[in-house]
């Protein structure tokens, strides 16, 4: 299996190669280059899937591989960072998704960006990101992790602020970057105290379910939680800060400054379940260490979903709706997560949360490619440009409106049964927690066929050039997402991941199915009610409740409140007095300073007359003095 | 006695065998072959060092008047490669109009002050040892009155005699006054004698100051600047960097060897002499116009820092030292080249006549601004490394205020380094120098100057070797 190493080398090199060398090569074989150098990575991610997922299994589990593993720095003889490769199912599964969405991206941009300033940076930076996130999830320790945590950040950093010259995006990658750097410093702090106290970095040791792994921290409190919870609690701040849990949510609907195929790789697909996946990874930690954090993160994970998809339906720019959506779909797995158990029927949301983190990359991915092909051909993000678009782009009002019903939970697409799960495990952890989850499940619905019906029914907007269907390069990826959307539901996928590795068949609950369905249906049909055809319910509603509009319109003033905090509070209050002092009593003090050595300087000038007679009487006196001096001694 | 005792002193016969070779040459040597007696003493000399390149046993001569040791080597091989470099640098003045029917005695007087230092480093003998002295200041005197006909030159001359006698007649009269007391003047039976009664003390403090003189520390540095400015400049950089390292090394050891017990009254009197010439020689070098007296002041800081070796009176102090002595060597000697050259050429010694010499000497600047950062002590150069070193010393030994007095010195030294780096590179001139083609005798010393100040901080082998023959109290 070493040849694993090569799914994280090609894309680095590409990297190199087309970081270093691109401004020489033709756009389009910068683009050829590093689509085909994505193709052969995603290759090898299948052969990987395909050999290690039928491998023979010791005790029914899956065995957990490390091709690679080589020490890279000693602290102590228990403590050293390794480097190397870790193959599980949840680290195969995501290099499926990863590689796939990306090469799906890699070819969609070949269309998208054609003609764009820097089109061999945007390969380059597609490439480096590529990489990071392919890292993130092999890692075999958390210090490796971190490593490909950061260098994520800041590839997608890069790729925001793709159109520098945009004061917006620009603006957006500062904050995304900000935002996720100070989550991370929460992340880097739990590894440091998960570290101290286990004296480990390996997942292996960590996740082997061995308390004995911290029992160095049995007894330490601190501020009356224990050390693990507290490690435990700052680890999930880094996950909730790259996943755009609430409050750190901010950064996300900004980030949609990127191109758009950026959106629909990082910020819908791969780098913003990033956090789910460390939870997932380090679960079988938190379900011995520290309970109540997970429930808390179920918690954290229920209001983000609900808040989300409450902004989501007030949302004009197409894909602001989509990023909000985003946020409630993750905020789903971390529900699933949270509610969750290890082993059998206990530990069903951990499998739910997996399966729909890997139905969720595909549709959502697929969503964000559709809107990109609507702003290729519109030109703008904003519904009101749009309306009546299934005449003129066909290819993606279906596979557009099959991504919708899947997000929606119709059966037999996949997201209904990974989002099936989900809710069953929510019923089963408490019945109101289900009910809450159901009720945010429905809103999912609604907003979604809100935002289908706007585009591709409703009134037909003016356009200022007839819109026509995106070309091909930028439809087959399209195609590709949909067909796996239909069918990705059937994968018996509890078999090839479950909390303990034991194959877990996944069974519909019916009660549950039937609730859900009728949800969604209900949804939908209010959907249509409202924006197939011309309908004043949404205007007379938003006259019914203007302040409840325009709150979740400025997205509940999160964003105000945040801006409060640093500029009326951290700025005014802390910066400010500090600038005052170094300005002027620290510099004041230094230029004060060197002023008086100047003087100083200007004064002693008399001592040096040229004079020799004047030289010898201080030759004497000075050996006097120093005779003296040492003779008192 | 046996005749045999000559052989230990190989390295002083060889260089008294130069000195004969050279008089010979000069006297004897047809007109033609007159113009190439400085390649012949360079060559002569660069055998002569790579002769003696590696340290002897220990040994005694003449009965015990004369001492070898290996760090005493050490020191003569590295004031050998700076007096090579000198001489390196001095072509273009030896053959300038009006030195240059003289120019065969130069090298003669300049190698006689080398073989006083030689002896002063060996001598094992208050007596063999005054000679030595003698034998540095006189010819020294003569090579700062070498341009005779400028009237600054003579002034120097006059100068430096006339302070060189006062210090020395001090000095012989503490000598004198030890012998009294202790009734010896073999340094290995001077310790045994000594027993702090306040005569002693007197004589100890009146033989120092000579030492102090020749080392220019305050209050007796007066003369310096005068004389850095009135020698010629191959005699100033020779006074700069040769005969004040000589003389710092042989202040530590006698201090080390022979006046031990009385390390308390030194340490009191160095704290304050080190704080007063580092302190002083700053502020006044940041009113210098003049580059020559300029490097004299910065040459007295320099001393300062130096002295902080020998206040630790541990070996790791005598390492440092004999390190700060090498790199102060070649930062210097690649300073005073630069200004050398330029000032043969053009006339020019003034800081602001140094303005835009990037525009047109970009490679004489970057030497010049190497050396400077090197003296100022910014890593990765040399001087990093050899302050560095210096400083671990005495904060080793607790003169934590000391070290942190140094230290805001060193920000002020960096104020007046950068003052010439800025004239070249910054600031603008109408007239800037002219471009100069350095003959390659210089080049090659500037280029040995800067190689020297790029590796010698990194090559750690250096400072372990030198590591290796020290001692302490």
């Amino acid at each position: 299996m070493e040849y694993t190493l090569l799914i994280l080398l090609l894309p680095m090199l590409t990297f190199l190669l087309l970081g270093l060398f691109g401004m020489k090569l033709r756009p389009a074989i910068a683009g050829g280059i590093g689509t085909l150098s994505l193709a052969l990575t995603t290759l090898l991610a299948y052969t990987t899937a395909g050999y290690y997922f039928s491998s023979p299994r010791i005790g029914g589990v899956l065995p957990k591989l490390l091709p690679i593993n080589f020490e890279w720095l000693r602290f102590t003889d228990a403590l050293h960072i390794d480097l190397g490769i870790l193959l599980d199912p949840i680290s195969v599964m995501m290099l499926v998704v990863i590689t796939t969405v990306s090469l799906m991206v890699h070819i969609y941009s070949l269309g998208y960006m054609k003609g764009e300033r820097g089109f061999q940076r945007y390969y380059a930076f597609l490439s480096l990101f590529t990489f990071s996130m392919l890292g993130l999830v092999v890692a075999p320790n958390i210090f490796q992790m971190y490593i490909f945590w950061e260098l994520v950040g800041v590839s997608s950093y890069l790729l925001i602020g793709f159109y520098y010259t945009r004061p917006a995006a620009i603006a957006a990658s500062k904050k995304a970057f900000i935002v996720t750097r100070f989550a991370d410093l929460g992340f880097l702090l739990g590894i440091l105290l998960l570290s101290y106290f286990t004296e480990t970095f390996s997942f292996e040791a960590l996740t082997s379910g061995n308390s004995a792994v911290f029992s160095a921290a049995a007894g330490v409190t601190f501020l009356g939680a224990s050390v693990m919870s507290w490690a435990l609690a700052l680890i999930f701040i880094g996950g909730a800060g790259k996943s755009a849990m609430f409050p750190l949510h901010i950064w996300l609907p900004d980030a949609m400054e990127g191109p758009t195929p950026v959106s629909a790789l990082i910020h819908a697909a791969t780098m913003v379940v990033a956090g789910v996946f460390l939870v997932a990874r380090l679960f079988p930690l938190y379900v011995l260490a520290a309970p109540e954090v997970l429930v808390g993160i179920g918690y954290v994970g229920a209001f983000t979903s609900l808040y989300a998809a409450i902004v989501a339906c007030v949302q004009t720019d197409i894909k602001r709706v989509l990023a909000f959506s985003t946020i409630s779909q993750i905020g789903f797995m971390m529900v699933a997560l949270g509610v969750s158990g290890i082993g059998g029927h206990e530990g069903l949301g951990y499998m739910a949360s997996m399966f729909h983190l890997f139905t969720h990359a595909m549709f959502k991915a697929l969503l964000f490619l559709g809107a990109g092909a609507i702003i290729h051909t519109i030109g703008s993000n904003e519904m009101s440009r749009m309306g009546g678009l299934r005449k003129y782009m066909p290819y993606t009002h279906i596979t557009f409106l099959v991504a919708c019903l899947a997000i929606a939970g119709i059966p037999p697409l996949s997201g209904f049964f990974s989002k099936d799960e989900i809710l069953a495990a929510t019923f089963a952890f408490a019945p109101q927690m289900g009910v809450f989850m159901s009720f945010t499940a429905g809103l999912t619905a609604f907003y979604m066929f809100r935002l289908y019906y706007n585009i591709f029914w409703g009134i037909p907007a003016k356009f200022e050039h007839t819109p026509h269907e995106a070309p091909k390069t930028m439809i087959i990826p399209l195609m590709i997402l949909a067909l796996i959307t239909l069918f990705a539901g059937f994968i018996p996928f509890g078999h090839f991941v479950s909390s303990n590795g034991q194959p877990y068949t996944i069974h519909l609950d019916r009660t549950v199915a039937i609730c859900s369905v009728a949800i969604a249906l209900i949804a939908i049909s209010i959907a249509t009610f409202f924006y197939k055809s011309s309908c004043d319910i949404p205007d007379r509603l938003v006259n019914m409740y203007p302040r409840l509009h325009r709150a979740a319109c400025h997205r509940f003033y999160i964003d105000e409140f945040y801006l409060f905090i640093t500029k009326r509070i951290i700025f005014r209050c802390i910066s400010h007095p500090i600038a005052w002092f170094d300005r002027h009593v620290i510099d004041g003090t230094l230029n004060g300073i060197a002023s008086m050595t100047q003087r100083f300087s200007y004064a002693i000038r008399g001592f040096q007359s040229g004079q020799i007679q004047q030289y010898a009487f201080v030759f004497l006196l000075g050996t006097l003095l120093i005779v003296l001096l040492m003779v008192l001694i | 006695m046996g005749y045999s005792n000559f052989l230990l002193l190989k390295e002083e016969l060889s260089l008294v065998a130069i000195i004969i070779l050279l008089i010979v040459y000069d006297l004897f040597g047809s007109q033609k072959k007159q113009q190439y007696i400085h390649p012949v003493a360079c060559v002569l000399f660069l055998l002569h060092t790579l002769l003696n390149f590696f340290p002897p046993e220990a040994c005694e001569a003449f009965g015990g008047m004369y001492a070898c040791s290996p760090m005493g080597s050490i020191v003569k091989t590295i004031l050998n490669i700076g007096t090579l470099l000198i001489l390196l640098q001095a072509r273009n003045w030896v053959n300038s109009e009006s030195v240059i029917i003289r120019r065969g005695e130069f090298y003669t007087i300049l190698l006689c002050t080398l073989l006083g230092m030689y002896f002063m480093i060996s001598a094992n003998n208050f007596l063999l040892f005054f000679i030595g002295l003698e034998a540095t200041s006189i010819p020294m005197a003569i090579l700062s009155a070498y341009d005779k006909y400028k009237h600054q030159s003579a002034e120097a001359g006059a100068k430096f005699i006339l302070s060189a006698t006062f210090a020395s007649g001090l000095s012989l009269y503490g000598i004198s006054l030890i012998y009294g007391t202790v009734g010896t003047l073999y340094f290995a039976d001077i310790p045994a004698g000594i027993d702090g009664s306040p005569l002693q003390i007197m004589a100890f403090g009146f033989f120092v100051v000579g030492l102090f003189f020749k080392i220019s520390l305050v209050p007796f540095h007066q003369w310096t600047a005068d004389v850095y400015e009135g020698a010629p400049t191959t005699a100033t950089s020779y006074f700069s960097v040769i005969s004040k390292g000589a003389a710092a090394f042989v202040l530590m050891s006698l201090l080390f060897k022979v006046f031990g017990n009385l390390i308390i009254e030194w340490q009191a009197i160095f704290y304050a002499v080190i704080i007063a010439t580092i302190t002083l020689a700053n502020l006044s070098a940041i009113r210098q116009q003049n580059l020559k007296r300029f490097l004299a002041y910065s040459s007295i800081s320099q001393a300062g820092y130096i002295m902080l070796g020998v206040i630790s009176g541990s070996a790791a102090g005598m390492t440092s030292l004999v390190y700060y002595i090498l790199v102060y060597m070649v930062s210097n000697l690649a300073a005073f080249g630069v200004i050398a050259i330029i000032e043969y050429r053009t006339g020019k010694i003034d800081i602001r006549d140094y303005n835009g010499l990037y525009t047109t000497n970009p490679r004489l600047s970057v030497v010049m601004m190497l050396a400077l950062f090197s003296l100022a002590g910014i890593p990765p150069f040399a001087g990093f490394f050899s302050k560095f070193f210096i400083f671990a010393a005495a904060a080793q030994q607790g003169f934590y205020v000391l070290v942190f007095i140094a230290l805001l010195n060193t920000i002020i030294s960096l104020y007046y380094y950068l003052l010439v780096v800025k004239a070249m590179f910054i600031e603008k001139s109408e007239t800037p120098v002219a471009p100069i083609r350095s003959d390659s005798y210089t080049r090659i010393s500037l280029i040995a100057c800067t190689i020297g100040i790029l590796v010698l901080g990194l090559l750690s082998g250096i400072y372990e070797h030198i590591g290796l023959f020290s001692f302490g109290i």
